[in-house]
């Protein structure tokens, strides 16, 4: 509400309403009179075009009446003239608080039968895992697929490879603090790596570190740079580093490329490294709560017996 | 233009009819002939109306109508088949929803208002338009805005704001546009020879104000180049004025301009008295006074503070009574012709097209209750809403119209076939009703299941689910569609046969009837 800072709207349209609304109350009144129903008004347009003197429809008067005598009440129990609160001191807010605490008080036993539990259990509880299910399934498969699956830029949580670590506290703390990796953009950067020319280079070198098809004069030639630089993160044999979230190299797992086959895989490469990657995975703890991300934590940790064998 | 006429004829009603069927063309010829007559001094000014702004917007109408609904159907077998254009960017969903609905709301209903009120203003005033230069002007500003529209949006050019998408530059030009519509319109009232300004001018000049207000100052903004502005407004003030524009080219273009448009031509095509000149009063200043504040009911659960919603809310529901005053008046004044429904299928539209603004007004306020906005919000019971509106009140009060207008501007009684209006009006119906139907058990369906939890708490469905649900009602949706355009272009067959009939003639202008001259 930040951005309505005084009270001088509310009040400013309070007064106009009441106004407007009473305006039409009197003009329904002056026109509400006996009439000659059926006679004709002596004004004639286009010819043809004339009015009759009918009265107001009975029904379509109460009809006014009626939202009227429903708005006098609504104002006066709820906030909506001016500052005026409301007999019933409502407000958007407070219903919100309300049943949050109401839901909490419902479903927090349900949860807590869960908290004590350790996550591999949870992993394996056949209840736990159908309430992590729909817990998945409206908070996590906006960004990483309804079956877990991942999607260019967001990883695929039943393969086997963890990029900040698989074990049940890690996927736990990865849900619950969030994450933001970083690698660095070297396109604008000569002498690190040597510009965009240096990238197609070092991606070579990147993809000889898996085994994939590549052109070992190029790859050799980026071969120093990678010790001097990129090994710092990703380590000298380039397996990365689950502390800080460094991909390992070596193991043909590619999160931002667009296809398994070399081009894009060798593409998807030359941009990180020209452009840099900032993946993040947003923190859950504030929205929602210890007890429900231990659930997740369970379902995510459950979800690699079903995944590829690793 | 004014010609001499000499006044002797106007004692023969026989050659007073004969004068009126022939035209202007009649008329230039008697200019020569007065030449050589005129020490008789009998002769006095023949006023005629203009016709040629009136017959090119109604024409446009009817073209910008097929390409905005086709563009419409375009859309909506997009989400039935969703990579139907390949992922090409701007044949996008989200580039041409926009040029869908600004060019159903602007380009085609905004011809047929500036159609129909230049020829109802003309014609309930006894008057000439206030400026033939200034009229045609709007014309031609009017097209360029639409065709402006049309090259932008599928671009990515968008302010982003809800149907005042277009950019700055464009902007600009529709208020230029537009103050030179409301010049016009109340010129001609002011020049009228009536005492009384005729209710149909009030709703159309009500429409004309507040739609220049409106424009104004929702589209106001900072320019960052030709192609990009940022809104003047922040945050939820932003939304705010943004909604209360919204919401008010529903009232106000959208209602208050098509009950103009009902006022003039349901007692014509009916040829009944207007039920009630007091409801009609009663009702006009309570659209005027009520809608203004309803716009917040569509940020019900936002940040907007708790007061406005509940303005907009309970403005929602005191609209109801005013809404409804016109249905009633219009529905009423067919009593004592029942019987020409049979008959007589552009009475069909007119009477259809209030049934649904009834339906549509009715519904609007519910949906505008917040326990019941809980549900429906977001949900394309929205846009099943929506569409009762513009496929079954605007688009059917418009067309029914300009069933009526299209051949008087080609010097004939009626379109070239009768028949198939009745066949459009089926075409109509079944689309409205498909449309409206499938939308309504999508909306519903997709309100449910977004909220269905179960007993631990968590939710039921994934959003994705209820997408699936949706998916056979998506396909309806867009057969309703195919039928409503199917209609317009049997239409567009009708209007070219009709101007292009042996006995047509392209009417410039038309001479002012003696009896509306000798009742002014």
């Amino acid at each position: 509400m930040s951005d309505f800072v005084s009270d001088f709207w509310a009040w400013y349209v309070g007064l106009i309403v009441i106004a407007s609304v009473i305006g039409c109350l009197l003009l329904m009144k002056s026109q509400d009179v006996p009439t000659d129903e059926g006679k004709e008004l002596d004004h004639r347009w286009d010819e043809t075009l004339v009015e009759l003197d009918n009265p107001l429809p009975k029904w379509w008067k109460g009809l006014f009446y009626a939202t009227v005598v429903f708005a006098a009440g609504y104002f006066l129990l709820y906030p909506g003239v001016g500052s005026y609160a409301g007999l019933l001191k409502w407000t958007s807010v407070g219903q919100h608080t309300a049943e949050l605490k109401q839901a909490d008080e419902r479903f927090g036993p349900v949860l807590a039968k869960y908290a004590g539990m350790r996550i591999e259990e949870v992993a394996v509880n056949p209840e736990a895992r159908e309430m992590g299910k729909h817990l998945w399934l409206t908070y996590c498969t906006q960004c990483h697929g309804p079956d877990a699956g991942g999607n260019t830029g967001f990883p695929n949580l039943r393969d086997g490879d963890w990029i900040w670590g698989g074990s049940a506290e890690k996927i736990k703390e990865t849900i619950l603090g969030g994450r933001q990796a970083m690698m660095p953009a070297y396109g604008g950067q000569e002498a690190v790596i040597g510009g965009p020319k240096g990238a197609i280079e070092m991606s070579h070198y990147v993809m000889s570190l898996s085994g994939m098809k590549h052109d070992p004069a190029l790859a050799a030639k980026a071969a120093p740079k990678f010790i001097q630089v990129c090994s710092a993160c990703h380590g000298a044999e380039g397996k990365g580093n689950q502390a800080l979230g460094s991909a390992n190299l070596t193991d043909r797992y590619w999160l931002y490329a667009k296809g398994a086959d070399a081009k894009s895989v060798q593409e998807s490469i030359v941009e990180t490294l020209v452009k840099g990657r900032g993946g993040k995975m947003p923190a859950q703890a504030d929205q929602l709560g210890e007890a429900k991300v231990h659930l997740l934590a369970g379902y995510v940790y459950g979800l690699r017996s079903e995944g590829q064998p690793h | 233009m004014p010609a001499l006429r000499p006044a002797a004829t106007r004692l023969t009603p026989e050659l007073d009819q004969a004068w009126i069927a022939k035209g202007v063309r009649r008329s230039r010829v008697w200019l020569c002939e007065s030449n050589l007559t005129v020490r008789e001094g009998v002769y006095e000014m023949q006023e005629t109306y203009n016709y040629k702004v009136v017959r090119q917007f109604a024409v446009m109408a009817v073209v910008w109508g097929i390409l905005g609904m086709a563009m419409g159907v375009f859309i909506a077998a997009q989400l039935v088949w969703p990579d139907m254009t390949y992922g090409i960017e701007w044949m996008s969903y989200g580039r041409l929803r926009p040029l869908h609905t600004n060019s159903v709301i602007f380009a085609f209903g905004g011809c047929a208002l500036f159609a129909t009120s230049y020829y109802v203003v003309q014609r309930t005033c006894h008057t000439r338009i206030f400026s033939d230069r200034l009229a045609a002007f709007t014309f031609w500003g009017w097209q360029a805005v639409i065709v402006a529209a049309a090259i932008t949006l599928p671009q990515g050019i968008t302010q982003g704001k809800e149907y005042a998408e277009l950019e700055w530059p464009i902007d600009i030009l529709i208020a230029i546009v537009w103050i030179s519509y409301a010049i016009t319109f109340f010129g001609t009232l002011l020049k009228r020879k009536t005492p009384h300004i005729y209710v149909a001018n009030w709703f159309f000049g009500a429409f004309i104000l507040t739609v220049a207000m409106l424009h104004i100052v929702n589209s106001m903004a900072m320019p960052a180049g030709l192609f990009k502005s940022y809104s003047a407004y922040s945050g939820v003030q932003d939304a705010m004025i943004q909604w209360w524009y919204g919401h008010n080219a529903v009232g106000f273009f959208l209602t208050a301009g098509f009950l103009g448009m009902m006022y003039y031509f349901v007692p014509k095509q009916a040829n009944r008295p207007v039920y009630s000149y007091r409801l009609s009063v009663v009702h006009f200043w309570g659209l005027i006074f009520t809608y203004m504040w309803a716009g917040p009911h569509h940020l019900h659960y936002t940040a907007l503070p708790d007061w406005t919603q509940s303005l907009g809310m309970v403005f929602s529901l005191i609209l109801l009574a005013p809404s409804w005053g016109g249905m009633v008046n219009g529905i009423m004044t067919l009593s004592g012709a029942w019987d020409k429904l049979r008959t007589d299928p552009i009475l069909k539209f007119l009477v259809t097209s209030l049934s649904f603004y009834g339906m549509s007004t009715f519904e609007g306020p519910m949906m505008a209750i917040k326990t019941v906005n809980a549900l429906s919000h977001y949900t394309d019971w929205t846009i099943g809403h929506v569409h009762s509106g513009a496929l079954g009140w605007v688009a059917m009060v418009s067309i029914g119209s300009l069933y009526y207008l299209i051949p008087r501007m080609f010097g004939r009684e009626a379109m070239w076939s009768v028949r198939l209006i009745n066949v459009h009006f089926w075409l109509a119906t079944l689309g409205v009703v498909l449309y409206i139907a499938a939308m309504w058990v999508a909306g519903v369906s997709e309100g449910l299941m977004w909220r269905a939890t179960n007993p631990d708490g968590t939710l039921t469905y994934s959003f994705a689910e209820a997408v699936k649900a949706t998916y056979p009602f998506l396909f309806i949706r867009f057969l309703g569609g195919v039928l409503y355009v199917a209609g317009m272009l049997l239409m567009a067959y009708n209007v070219y046969r009709t101007a292009t009939a042996k006995d047509a003639r392209v009417y410039d202008d038309a001479p002012v009837p003696a009896a509306a001259l000798a009742h002014a």
